[in-house]
C-alpha cells in the first residue's frame, strides 16, 4: 500500500473520528438525563471502541490507552457492574473530553503531556476498581504493529535455522466443518511450511446407508519436516483447537493437551519473534524441500470444498452501498461557481428574450420557465451540498458549559433544539467563535450561584437553551437563559460612565439592552477570565452581521435572557436591494437596511460645510450620499429627487444613504472581488445582473464609518438609533 | 478465479483498510456497515469468505454469524470475525455463533492474507 492511500486511511480515520466523538458525546449527554437504555450505552461503547481500533492501527498508544480505559468502564456501565450516577456520568463527560483533545492532539501529531489528563484517567479507572479488590494493573493485549502493505511473502525466511522433524494426528470433529473450516485447507497450510506427508485415514468412514452428511469420519496423519518452530504448527491449527483433536509431536516429543496448545499459543504470541523452540533439536537435515502439496488433499477437496463461488455476475450487483460520499471542498466549491455562473446566464437570457418581445406562449418563453426552475433547484440541490447540520457546533457549546459550570461553581444544564438545522458550511464554522462567546457569557454573566437561584425561588440548577430552527429561508438561533435577565440599571450606569450615552438619555428597555453591542462595553463587576476577554458583545454583532445576519436580546429581569440571531443560510447567494446611483448600479444587502424612505423638504439638514443629516421620527441619522462617496460625481445629489436608505450597521447605529432611484430587490451570487482587486473600501463584492454588467456589491459598514471618519475625524460616536 | 471477500464492519476506516489490504492481495471485496446490511449484500453476493466485526449498530457480529450459518446457502462459507483484543470469551462465543476463524486487530495485512487463506478454498 503507497502512503499515499495511507494518508487517504488515516484521514478517513480522523473524520471518522470526529462523527465517533459525536456519537459518544451525544449519547453520554442522553445518558446524563437518565437515558441508560442499552442501545444507548452500547453506541457510546461501541464509538470509544471504534476509536481505539483505529488509533491502534496507526500506533497512536496514548489514545489507545486512553480508550481503552473509557471503554473498561462503558462496558461495566454496559454489562450492569456499574450504575451510572450523577458521580459516574461527570467522570465520563470528563473522558470525552480528555479522548477528543487525544484525538485532535493526535490527528495534528502534537503530544499531550499525560500528567494533563492522568487524574481523569484515574478517576475512570477507579469506577472499574471494586473496592476490596486488588487493582491489576492491566495489561493490553493490543500491540500496536507497523502496518507494511508490501505484498505478503506467505513463505519463511530461508535461514540455516535447524529442520524438525514434526508428526501431527488431526481428527476433525463435525463442529469444524459445520463453522466453515475445510480440512484440506489446514493440511494444506501446514505443508507449506515443509515437506509433508499426509496421510489420511479413512476407516471410519460408515457405508453409504449410514453416512451422516454433517458428519466427520476422516482422521489425518501428517508427517512434516521444516524449519519452522512448533508455534508455526500450533498456528495453523489455531481456528480450529476445541472442533478436533489435535497432537504435534516435534523430533520426538510429544505433547498433546488441547487446552496446553491454547496456553501455548497465547505464550507464543509474546515470544514468537524469539522462534526457538524449547524442544531439543536432535536431527539436522540440510536438503532443500520444496513445497509441495501432497496427492491425498487433491481427492477429498472435490467432496468437500467450500460453497462454489457463483457469484461472477453477482459481483456486479454487489455494489457497496453507502450512504455517504466524501468529496474535497474544492469541487464542491468549483461546482457551486459554475452553478453562479449559470444562474447569471440564465438570467441574461431571460433578459434578452423579454427584449425580443417573444409572446409569452411561444415555446421560447416556456422554455425559458422551464430553464429558470430548473437552474433554481440545481443552484438549491448545490447550496445543500454545503449544508452542515449545526450538530457539532452545538456540541463543542456542551463541553464548553461543563468546563464553566465546573470553574464557576454554578450548576448548570445546557438543553440543545434543532440540532439537525443544516446551514452553509461556513456559517457553521464562522458562528463558532461568537456563540462561544455568547455561551459563555450566558453561564458566566446570565445564570446566578446556586444560593442566589434558591434565595430567588428558582431551583438551584441554571438552564441554558441552544435552538436552531428554520425560519422564512434563513436559520434562527437562540440562546437563552433562566438567569438573572439584564440589569438594565447597572448597563446604563455603565453607559454613562463610558461616555456612550449622555446621563438624560431617554432609553427604553430595548433600547438599554441594545447597549451591551456597544464596543468597549463590559458589565462585568469584576473582569472575570471566563468571558471578559477583552472581547464584547460588539465583536460578537460584527460576527453576525459578517455573515449578514441580525442580532437581538430580549431579557425579563429575573427571568433571563434571550439572544436572537437570524442567519442567511448560504454565504454563495444574497439578497439585496438594487439601486442606481449616477448610471451605475449597486446592490445593498437587505439584512443592513431598515426602511426606505423618500427625504421631504426641510428633513435635511446641513451641518458644517460636507455634511447633512436627516430627520427621522424626531432623531437625526447622519445623510451619506453614496455617488461622492464612492466617487462616481463630485456634487452631492439633490435629496429631493432623491431616495434615503435607511440603515443600520454593525455598532447599531443608523445612516442614511442617498441614492437615485431603486430599482429592484433581487437574489444576487456574490463574485468575490479580493482575488483580482484586494479589499475596496466600502465594497465588499460584486455580482453580474442580467443584463451582462457587473454590480458592485456594498460594504455598507465600511461606507457609513469612512464617511463618518471623514465628517468627524475618525472619533466615531454611536448614536442610540431611532 | 478472483475470490470475493465481504468485508462487515461499521468503522469506515476498518473498511478502507481491508479493502486496501485485500485488493492488494487480489481479491474481489464487497462491504457491508453492519449486520442487516451484511445479510442484505448477501442477497446478491455470494462471498468466498466472511470477514466481520464483532460491535455494531443494528446487528452484532454474533446475531450475523448467526443468521448467515442458518441460511443453507451460506452453511458453509468461511467467517472470521475482527475481534480488538485476543479476547478468549469473545472468540469462544464467536465459534459458538459459528464462526471459522478470527482475525485480531490491529490487523496485519500479511495475517489477515494468511488467515483468509487458511480459510478459503
Amino acid at each position: 500500500m503507497t502512503v499515499d492511500t495511507m494518508a487517504a486511511i488515516r484521514q478517513t480515520f480522523f473524520q471518522e473520528c470526529e462523527e465517533q466523538l459525536s456519537e459518544m458525546e451525544l449519547g453520554l449527554l442522553s445518558m446524563d438525563e437518565g437515558n441508560t437504555d442499552s442501545e444507548t450505552v452500547n453506541a457510546v461503547f461501541r464509538a470509544v471502541h471504534s476509536i481505539k481500533g483505529g488509533a491502534g492501527a496507526f500506533k497512536l498508544t496514548a489514545l489507545v490507552q486512553f480508550a481503552h480505559t473509557f471503554e473498561t468502564a462503558l462496558d461495566y456501565v454496559r454489562s450492569g457492574k456499574l450504575h451510572p450516577s450523577a458521580d459516574v456520568m461527570k467522570a465520563m463527560l470528563r473522558a470525552a473530553d480528555v479522548l477528543a483533545d487525544l484525538v485532535a492532539a493526535s490527528r495534528d501529531g502534537k503530544e499531550i503531556d499525560e500528567s494533563s489528563y492522568a487524574g481523569v484517567a484515574a478517576d475512570v479507572k477507579a469506577l472499574t476498581t471494586v473496592e476490596g479488590e486488588e487493582e491489576v494493573e492491566e495489561v493490553i493485549e493490543f500491540q500496536p504493529t507497523v502496518i507494511d502493505f508490501g505484498l505478503p511473502d506467505m513463505a519463511p525466511e530461508p535461514t540455516a535455522a535447524p529442520v524438525h522433524e514434526y508428526r501431527v494426528g488431526f481428527t476433525p470433529r463435525p463442529e469444524l466443518y459445520l463453522n466453515g473450516n475445510e480440512t484440506v485447507l489446514i493440511v494444506r497450510e501446514l505443508s507449506r511450511l515443509g515437506n509433508a506427508e499426509v496421510s489420511c485415514d479413512a476407516s471410519a468412514v460408515p457405508g453409504l446407508d449410514t453416512i451422516d452428511p454433517n458428519g466427520a469420519y476422516l482422521s489425518w496423519n501428517i508427517k512434516l519436516s521444516s524449519e519452522a518452530p512448533i508455534e508455526a504448527v500450533r498456528e495453523v491449527f489455531e481456528f480450529v483447537d476445541g472442533e478436533a483433536e489435535i497432537s504435534i509431536e516435534a523430533d520426538g516429543q510429544s505433547e498433546v493437551s488441547d487446552a496446553a496448545i491454547a496456553a501455548l499459543l497465547a505464550q507464543a504470541l509474546g515470544n514468537a519473534s524469539a522462534g526457538e523452540p524449547e524442544t531439543a533439536v536432535t536431527e539436522t537435515n540440510s536438503e532443500d524441500h520444496p513445497q509441495s502439496a501432497p496427492a491425498p488433499t487433491e481427492v477429498i477437496a472435490s467432496e468437500t470444498a467450500a460453497v462454489s463461488p457463483q457469484a461472477t455476475e453477482a459481483k456486479a450487483v454487489a455494489v457497496q452501498t453507502q450512504t455517504t460520499i466524501r468529496v474535497e471542498f474544492d469541487r464542491v466549491d468549483r461546482l457551486i461557481n459554475l452553478v453562479g455562473e449559470l444562474v447569471i446566464n440564465q438570467a441574461m437570457l431571460s433578459q434578452r428574450v423579454i427584449e425580443a418581445n417573444f409572446a409569452g406562449s411561444s415555446s421560447v418563453i416556456i422554455g425559458l420557465e422551464e430553464l429558470e426552475q430548473l437552474t433554481r433547484e440545481i443552484q438549491e440541490s448545490v447550496m445543500a451540498i454545503r449544508a452542515q447540520p449545526v450538530k457539532p457546533l452545538f456540541q463543542r457549546m456542551s463541553r464548553i458549559v461543563r468546563e464553566l459550570a465546573d470553574t464557576t461553581g454554578k450548576q448548570v444544564r445546557l438543553k440543545t433544539d434543532g440540532e439537525a438545522t443544516e446551514v452553509d458550511k461556513t456559517v457553521v464554522e464562522r458562528l463558532a467563535e461568537p456563540l462561544t462567546h455568547m455561551i459563555r457569557n450566558a453561564v458566566d454573566h446570565g445564570i446566578e450561584s446556586p444560593e442566589e437561584r434558591i434565595a430567588a425561588g428558582k431551583s438551584p440548577e441554571g438552564n441554558v437553551r441552544l435552538s436552531a430552527a428554520h425560519r422564512s429561508g434563513r436559520i434562527v438561533i437562540e440562546i437563552s437563559d433562566d438567569g438573572a435577565g439584564i440589569n438594565r440599571p447597572k448597563v446604563r450606569a455603565s453607559a454613562i460612565k463610558k461616555g456612550l450615552i449622555s446621563p438624560d438619555a431617554q432609553l427604553s428597555d430595548s433600547d438599554i439592552d441594545n447597549l451591551l453591542f456597544l464596543p468597549g462595553f463590559s458589565t462585568a463587576a469584576t473582569i472575570s477570565n471566563i468571558s471578559g476577554r477583552g472581547v464584547g458583545m460588539d465583536v460578537v454583532k460584527r460576527s453576525i452581521l459578517a455573515l449578514g445576519g441580525r442580532i437581538s436580546i430580549s431579557s425579563r429581569p429575573g427571568q433571563g435572557s434571550t439572544f436572537s440571531m437570524s442567519l442567511p443560510l448560504t454565504l454563495a447567494v444574497l439578497d439585496g436591494m438594487a439601486v442606481s446611483v449616477a448610471g451605475q448600479t449597486l446592490v445593498v444587502p437587505l439584512t443592513a437596511i431598515v426602511e426606505t424612505l423618500k427625504p421631504k423638504k426641510g428633513e435635511i439638514h446641513g451641518i458644517g460645510a460636507d455634511s447633512r443629516v436627516m430627520a427621522i421620527r424626531n432623531t437625526f441619522v447622519p445623510l451619506i450620499d453614496v455617488g461622492t462617496q464612492m466617487g462616481f460625481r463630485d456634487t452631492p445629489a439633490d435629496p429631493e429627487r432623491s431616495v434615503a436608505i435607511l440603515v443600520e450597521t454593525g455598532g447599531g447605529a443608523r445612516n442614511a444613504l442617498l441614492v437615485d432611484s431603486i430599482q429592484d430587490q433581487r437574489q444576487v451570487v456574490i463574485k468575490s472581488l479580493e482575488a483580482n482587486y484586494g479589499t475596496v473600501a466600502g465594497i465588499a463584492a460584486a455580482t453580474i445582473l442580467g443584463d451582462g454588467r457587473v454590480a458592485l456589491i456594498l460594504d455598507v459598514d465600511a461606507l457609513v464609518s469612512g464617511s463618518l471618519e471623514e465628517q468627524i475625524g475618525g472619533d466615531v460616536h454611536y448614536g442610540t438609533g431611532g | 478465479m478472483m475470490q470475493t471477500i465481504l468485508t462487515v464492519d461499521d468503522s469506515r476506516t476498518m473498511r478502507d483498510m481491508l479493502k486496501m489490504a485485500l485488493a492488494e492481495a487480489g481479491f474481489n471485496v464487497v462491504q457491508a456497515v453492519d449486520g442487516v446490511h451484511g445479510l442484505e449484500v448477501l442477497q446478491t453476493s455470494m462471498p468466498d469468505v466472511i470477514v466481520t466485526d464483532i460491535n455494531m449498530p443494528k446487528m452484532d457480529g454474533f446475531g450475523l454469524i448467526e443468521a448467515v450459518r442458518k441460511d443453507s446457502r451460506y452453511r458453509r462459507v468461511p467467517i472470521l470475525v475482527l475481534t480488538t483484543e485476543s479476547d478468549a470469551a469473545k472468540k469462544a462465543r464467536a465459534k459458538e455463533a459459528g464462526a471459522t476463524g478470527w482475525i485480531v486487530k490491529p490487523f496485519e495485512p500479511t495475517k489477515l492474507i494468511a488467515a483468509i487463506r487458511r480459510v478459503a478454498a
